[in-house]
């Protein structure tokens, strides 16, 4: 197992946000974590970067307790891409090479020639390379989200987290960042724990999903097990209809507006399962 | 990554340079001229005469401590600022400098230099900046997280309780001991006593040291503090090691030479402007900057009317604060 999370409760000061959670992640694979706004997805995230400690419960990183992993371990381990993007006026490539802190030695101060190269690498795989000049804040919210993303993958981790990577992202970016997120799973055999609000888009792009809500588990399994029009109607507490997309096969949600709830659900209900 | 480097080199050259020369300036002009051939031969050969004396007695200290101070208040800026990741924040904004003014004027108040000794001031001085620092902390650490949010607030707030004390002060005192503390508080880099500038001077070389052990960290810490962490930096070390940094800098600055303002907050942004914002430049770059323009203003300060002396936070904020709306509307610059 390359992360095991072993009946952790979390959250802030006195507040509990999530409680008795336990999963294990396997290497290699693309895990989706989905549930209602304020559910503790994020929560989940900082509790195994160690941003936030557990009020119980363990998290294993390789079999070891990441309480006993020093800060600067963890990121070469696992890195983020975290939601709220603090963008500044720095450069480009200046925020990709930030990646690379994790791998400075104590009283080194300049980067090393192999710091840029991989740097370099991963910005052309993300195709940011021709951003390097720019400033961060002069970017779209597309570039913004994959120089985010190359600056992760600079870091070289075991384990990439995305905090809902496709968040404000037109369809363009939405398919391109998971593509990349899939190849990156694919190709370079990465482990990747996302974050996404778009049911669709984790039904069409992960292997398994793990749906919280109020801080626990609720269900999890594969897309289909999980995104039954049963269960999302229970958790989102919104009608829906699921049907199968007819290219991938894999389960599609339906959003019905509330004045065409009544019509609708007679008609679709012979072919819910 | 060469012509990263490169490009820093050439700027701290640039900026030694300018140091070397004002200091060279500064020691040339005064009350008693003395040409410039006699200068450069009394720095290369020590003879005693009056001309050595003024120059290496009266002159060279005043102008080591304003490297020292200069230096310290720019690098306290520049450690504040990247650290509360606000541009407004000064060296002066955390209350620190209220606490050694309260400290010198209890001083002068109740007399204790007349009794101890002249250099009882500064020590009050640096006892108040030091409580001041112990309790901000104390204040603003929670289990072992230091909030950065309540320490800017908390901060400001002992900065208004220690001016309107000082006030209370200064309304009660007789006039002999106002007129010390308004002295006081209107800063002077003419100190006497040689050891007090010998410390200050390795201090804030001490100073510059230390923070670049932090300087990657400080990098990290721009782009926020959650994304720090995950970069791997140890944040709650980062920030209680960087904070003890710039207030004792701020902290000795202060009891030395008083109050001297806009230093630290317009240095670090003028080097930020025209250098770059990695601190790894921008640490070294702010101290030399900051000790040539303090050394510059003190110049100025005691030439302008001489044989009086204006009070040389006067020029600095003049000069500063102009220099540097100059310098935004020419650059037009987002901070």
């Amino acid at each position: 197992m390359l992360l095991e999370v072993r009946n952790l409760t979390c959250g802030y000061g006195a507040k509990v946000i999530l409680r008795e959670i336990d999963f294990q992640l396997p290497k290699g694979e693309l895990l989706g974590i989905i549930g209602p706004n304020g559910s503790g997805k994020t929560t989940l995230l900082r509790a195994i970067t160690k941003v936030i400690k557990p009020m119980g419960g363990v998290i294993l990183f390789e079999g070891r307790d990441i309480k006993e992993i020093s800060y600067k371990e963890l990121a070469r381990k696992i890195s983020i891409v975290s939601q709220n993007h603090e963008t500044g006026w720095m450069g480009v490539e200046e925020f990709v090479l930030l990646g690379r802190i994790p791998y400075y030695r104590k009283l080194q101060f300049l980067e090393r020639r192999n710091d840029l190269e991989i740097a370099r690498r991963w910005m052309r795989l993300t195709g940011t390379i021709g951003l390097k000049d720019r400033l961060l804040g002069e970017l779209s919210g597309g570039e913004r989200q994959l120089v985010h993303l190359a600056r992760a993958l600079t870091q070289e981790p075991e384990l990439l987290l995305l905090d809902e990577p496709t968040a404000h992202l037109d369809i363009t970016h939405q398919v391109a960042i998971l593509d990349l997120v899939r190849k990156l799973n694919k190709e370079f055999g990465l482990t990747v724990v996302m974050v996404l609000h778009d049911l669709n888009l984790a039904s069409e792009y992960c292997q398994r999903l793990i749906l919280i809500n109020d801080g626990r588990i609720y269900r999890e399994g594969s897309p289909e097990e999980v995104l039954s029009y049963k269960i999302v109607e229970e958790v989102y507490k919104t009608v829906v209809v699921v049907e199968k997309n007819p290219i991938t096969g894999r389960p599609y949600v339906f959003l019905v507006p509330e004045d065409k709830q009544k019509r609708t659900k007679r008609r679709w209900e012979k072919y819910m399962v | 990554m060469r012509e990263k480097v490169s490009y820093w080199l050439i700027w701290v050259f640039v900026l030694s340079g300018f140091l070397l020369g004002i200091g060279l300036f500064s020691l040339w002009v005064g009350p008693k001229r003395i040409p410039f051939s006699t200068l450069i031969s009394l720095i290369f050969e020590r003879r005693i005469s009056t001309e050595s004396s003024i120059l290496f007695d009266i002159r060279l200290p005043r102008i080591i401590l304003g490297f020292a101070i200069g230096g310290s208040l720019s690098l306290a800026g520049v450690i504040l600022q990247g650290m509360f990741r606000n541009p407004l924040v000064e060296p002066y904004t955390l209350g620190i400098s209220g606490g050694a003014g309260l400290g010198v004027s209890l001083n002068i108040v109740l007399r204790v230099h007349q009794r101890v000794g002249v250099l009882s001031l500064p020590l009050s001085g640096f006892l108040g900046a030091l409580s001041v620092v112990f309790f901000l902390y104390f204040l603003s650490a929670r289990r072992g997280v230091l909030k950065i949010h309540n320490l800017l607030l908390y901060g400001v707030m002992i900065s208004f309780i220690s001016s309107s004390l000082i006030m209370l002060i200064m309304a009660v005192s007789r006039v002999e001991d106002l007129h010390g503390i308004i002295f006081w508080m209107m800063g002077s880099l003419e100190e006497p006593n040689g050891f007090l500038i010998r410390l200050t001077f390795i201090l804030s070389i001490v100073g510059l040291v230390l923070s670049y052990l932090f300087s990657i960290s400080l990098n990290a810490l721009s782009v926020g503090e959650e994304e720090a962490f995950h970069l791997g930096v140890d944040v709650e070390k980062t920030k209680r090691f960087l904070f003890l940094v710039a207030t004792l800098l701020t902290g000795i600055s202060v009891s030395v030479a008083g109050m001297i303002g806009f230093v630290g907050l317009v240095v670090p942004h003028f080097v930020r402007i025209f250098i770059g914002r990695d601190h790894r430049i921008l640490l070294l770059g702010s101290f030399l900057c900051g000790s040539s323009f303090l050394i510059l203003c003190d110049t100025l300060a005691r030439t302008v009317i001489a044989p009086s002396e204006l009070p040389v936070g006067v020029i600095t904020g003049i000069l500063g604060g102009s220099l540097f709306i100059y310098a935004l509307g020419k650059r037009n610059m987002v901070l």
